[in-house]
């Protein structure tokens, strides 16, 4: 690490958070900012450095959320043993499964990931016994204040940038990425491609279905369509991932603020900013734009995809210098 | 074993109309060499334009067709066009954008769709809508017959159209090899351009032909870009026979499964081919006939 | 027993025989020479030694153990490195980069593989590059940040797939002293070229072979004056 002043100076603004900020509802949104580092950080692992998309993340995260709620409402143990069994069955599904599609090349992967999202979905709706289905399960939530949650969730998120640091920094990471710019040179190098990238997907698997886990917890209520949602989890996952900075440490980080404040501005008018304008100026038709603001998010997570790859391919983190060059070209020229 | 037949039937009466879904795709992959998950959407697109030529203008769902799937050729025009096409001059890390960017169009336009007609079920209603015919105790569903002989005469159309034509060779020399074709003084980011047409045209009219039988939502091109890019794996990625065989397999399997096991489990059927392929046929049905 | 002996090997490409009962043996420590024309199945050849695609029948044998069958990497592992024809560089890492990630191969610390890296670097003659992304490298650069890589892997035996095509004189010049340096370091090589002068001045020990069969072996002058060879390259009428 070559900053680590910065570093622990970020840790330390996080872990006094709670104290300054008080307010239920901003600290709803941190801990959702996160849950989303953590998550963004797995995907990020095995797309990002690894090369091989996750288009599914839902599938790993909705079976850490169904392993929490099951041990709860069927064994009546606390839901709180999901998050270490979360993603340890999560890493149990991921090694079958990574053996099945990384034989192949191609966009196998990437669809079989999709493919395990929609089959999850669909047995944990079917199979109402278990799941009781579309009801979706109600577990007990531990503590009122939201505190606690916060701290577990940025613990969840410290650990996983700070294993993917490691693992970057050590012959793990080194093999990853060469086998992310080119499997056959990687191949002829004596690296056991297909061992390392099931490697990197259960450890990407495990983050995930941890958080999936912590997200039963702190919602206390989960049900097929939120938890293997394709929209608001793997390809929001995609996105924190593309955002913040395909293939870098901290762009998880930064892709995470960046959307959950743009899911947050659309589902809640600008954070009320809209319905503030509607009731001070009587604008009959700001209720109506209030409304189509909010019926907007996936439509505006649909044009950022399109935005963010026709221009940012790389991310914020990523394509900095790209970004830089945008604002700052004239101080380029004189230097 | 009456219901047996029927199952059968039915089965392969959907499945004509999944092979034309499963056609486009396939062109696409073998041209452009990504999966467009883009592809349930467009045909929902081309759903809503008979639906609304239907309600507002009277016209016989299938006489649309001559409307939906020219529109949907030019959408697909200007999406390779201008979302696409430059893609591949953008540096980026992800080997998949060009797939990520066909997600984030089929959300834009399944929320325009949400926007316009909002999330509410619509259907078509003819007078033919529900009426059969009989074959030896067996029924044959009259919209779906006349969905499967025109899903029919379109795929001998699109072949002759690739073998015989000057442009139709095109299209399978940069679907071989890209950079071979390039060479050859093909402008392979034109033929790309037009797959993608012909792509959402072939799936543009499996929409219409669809509509008279089926509910239309925002949200169900979903489901049919998964069945799509279940019969293109399943077919083997870019083979134009596999995907026929692909879309027949699985409108057979949904229809048996949805008989033998459960309505519920017709979804899961797909799915579960698609695992099954690729634990015991990668490659697909081409790897068995090397077509 | 020969250090590295292919045995009657045959690979089919659908009905083709792209390879077809070949069979050689390299001394430790020569520099093999593997020749023939374009699409004679040398590369083939390469790609069955490597394990990049299976065998259909045959067997090749390094040190004494059936090596046909094992993957790519179990091969490297074994102790042959390779370079592509088609150069494949980790384009987005640094050349350091790339070769620290083949030295893990052999040193498992972080440290030690950035040492053998650095060493690996000089040796090769690229410590001008170090930090360069291996994606700005031209050509000729590339070719060596090929053969860096594979002699990262610190192989016994090192197989070459044209590292000198596409390079002006002087360049060629610097390739064939690498390629000597790393044979003197002792280090056996088996090597694809398609300019004569580079194999005629570097092998000890040439095969020759066309449509995917073995047509002739032994010394330079042995093999030049070999009349099949001859017509292989020149055409049934060349009379010399």
């Amino acid at each position: 690490m070559k900053r680590p002043f910065g570093q622990l100076f970020l840790l330390f603004l996080l872990l006094i958070l709670p104290l300054v900020i008080r307010e239920a509802y901003y600290q709803h949104l941190m801990i959702l900012v996160l849950m989303w580092v953590a998550i963004g950080s797995g995907w990020n692992l095995i797309s990002g450095f690894t090369g091989q998309v996750l288009f599914g993340a839902a599938a790993f995260f909705g079976f850490g959320a169904y392993t929490a709620a099951l041990l709860s409402s069927k064994l009546g143990l606390s839901a709180w043993w999901g998050l270490p069994l979360g993603g340890i069955l999560s890493v149990a599904i991921a090694f079958p499964f990574g053996w099945i599609c990384f034989r192949l090349r191609g966009p196998y992967f990437a669809l079989a990931t999709l493919a395990l999202n929609e089959i999850f979905r669909h047995v944990a709706t079917i199979w109402e016994s278990l799941t009781d289905g579309m009801i979706g399960i109600l577990v007990m939530q531990t503590f009122v204040s939201k505190a606690p949650y916060y701290y577990v969730a940025l613990a969840i998120a410290v650990v996983s940038i700070v294993v993917i640091d490691r693992v970057m920094q050590s012959r793990w990471g080194y093999y990853f990425v060469s086998i992310r710019e080119d499997q056959d040179a990687a191949e002829s190098m004596g690296i056991n491609t297909l061992y390392y990238k099931m490697l990197s997907l259960c450890i990407s698997a495990f983050l995930i279905g941890i958080t999936g886990a912590l997200y039963t917890n702190y919602m206390g209520f989960i049900d097929p369509k939120v938890v293997f949602s394709l929209h608001d989890i793997s390809i929001m996952a995609i996105l924190v991932g593309i955002v913040g900075g395909v293939g870098t440490i901290y762009g998880p980080l930064v892709g995470a603020f960046i959307m959950v404040a743009v899911q947050e501005i659309f589902r809640s008018g600008g954070f009320g900013l809209l319905n503030f304008i509607g009731r001070s100026t009587g604008w009959p038709f700001m209720s109506s734009i209030t409304k189509f603001v909010g019926d907007a998010h996936v439509l505006s997570f649909g044009i950022l995809v399109i935005i963010v790859i026709l221009f940012l391919p790389n991310g914020v983190v990523g394509d900095w210098p790209v970004i830089r060059k945008m604002f700052v070209r004239s101080k380029d020229q004189a230097v | 074993m009456e219901v047996f037949f029927q199952t059968l039937v039915a089965g392969v009466l959907k499945g004509g109309l999944y092979a034309l879904i499963g056609l486009g795709m396939t062109l696409i992959m073998g041209v452009m060499g990504i999966i467009n998950l883009a592809h349930g959407q467009f045909m929902m697109v081309a759903m809503y334009i008979t639906y609304t030529l239907f309600h507002f203008f009277g016209l016989d769902p299938y006489t649309t067709l001559i409307i939906s799937m020219p529109s949907l050729f030019l959408l697909g025009l200007v999406i390779q066009k201008f979302l696409l096409n430059p893609l591949m001059k953008v540096e980026s890390i992800l080997p998949e954008n060009q797939v990520l960017m066909t997600v984030g169009i089929a959300m834009v336009l399944t929320e325009v769709a949400r926007f316009i007609f909002t999330s509410n079920y619509l259907s078509v209603r003819t007078s033919y809508s529900s009426s059969a015919f009989y074959v030896g105790g067996i029924s044959f569903s009259v919209p779906l017959s006349i969905a499967f002989i025109l899903a029919c005469l379109l795929t001998l159309g699109l072949f002759l159209f690739l073998i015989k034509t000057d442009l139709g060779r095109s299209i399978r020399a940069v679907s071989q090899d890209s950079g071979a074709a390039e060479l050859m003084g093909i402008d392979s980011a034109k033929i790309k351009v037009i797959t993608m047409g012909i792509g959402a045209g072939l799936v543009a009219s499996a929409g219409t032909l669809l509509l008279p039988i089926y509910y239309l939502f925002p949200d169900i091109g979903g489901p049919f870009t998964t069945k799509a890019f279940i019969i293109t794996i399943l077919g083997g990625l870019g083979s134009t026979v596999g995907a026929i065989f692909g879309g027949l397999i699985l409108g057979l399997a949904e229809s048996f499964g949805a008989t033998y096991i459960g309505m519920d489990f017709e979804d899961l059927v797909g799915l579960i081919i698609f695992l099954l392929v690729l634990l015991f046929l990668p490659g697909g049905i081409r790897r068995l006939t090397k077509v | 027993m020969a250090f590295f002996k292919v045995r009657e090997i045959v690979k089919f490409f659908g009905g083709l025989a792209a390879v077809n009962g070949v069979s050689f043996e390299v001394q430790e420590g020569e520099i093999c020479g593997l020749i023939g024309p374009n699409g004679s199945g040398k590369t083939t050849i390469f790609n069955l030694i490597n394990g990049y695609f299976p065998l259909n029948k045959g067997e090749v044998i390094f040190q004494n153990e059936k090596i046909s069958g094992l993957k790519p990497h179990q091969i490297c592992q074994r102790g042959i490195g390779r370079t592509f024809q088609v150069v494949k560089p980790l384009k987005r890492m640094s050349v350091l980069d790339n070769v620290i990630a083949s030295a893990f191969l052999r040193r498992h610390s972080r440290a030690e593989a950035q040492q053998l890296a650095e060493e690996t670097i000089e040796f090769c003659g690229l410590t001008h590059y170090t930090d360069k992304l291996a994606k700005s490298l031209p050509i000729a650069s590339r070719k060596r940040l090929e053969i860096t890589r594979a002699l990262a892997t610190l192989p016994k035996l090192l197989i070459l797939d044209e590292t000198a095509a596409g390079l002006n004189p002087h360049e060629l010049e610097e390739a064939i002293g690498l390629i000597k340096k790393i044979r003197d370091s002792g280090i056996t090589i088996i090597i694809v070229e398609h300019i004569m002068k580079v194999i005629m001045t570097i092998s000890d020990h040439i095969v020759a072979i066309n449509h995917g069969r073995l047509i002739a072996r032994g010394t330079p002058t042995e093999v030049a004056s070999n009349p099949e060879v001859v017509k292989a390259y020149f055409g049934e009428d060349y009379r010399a």
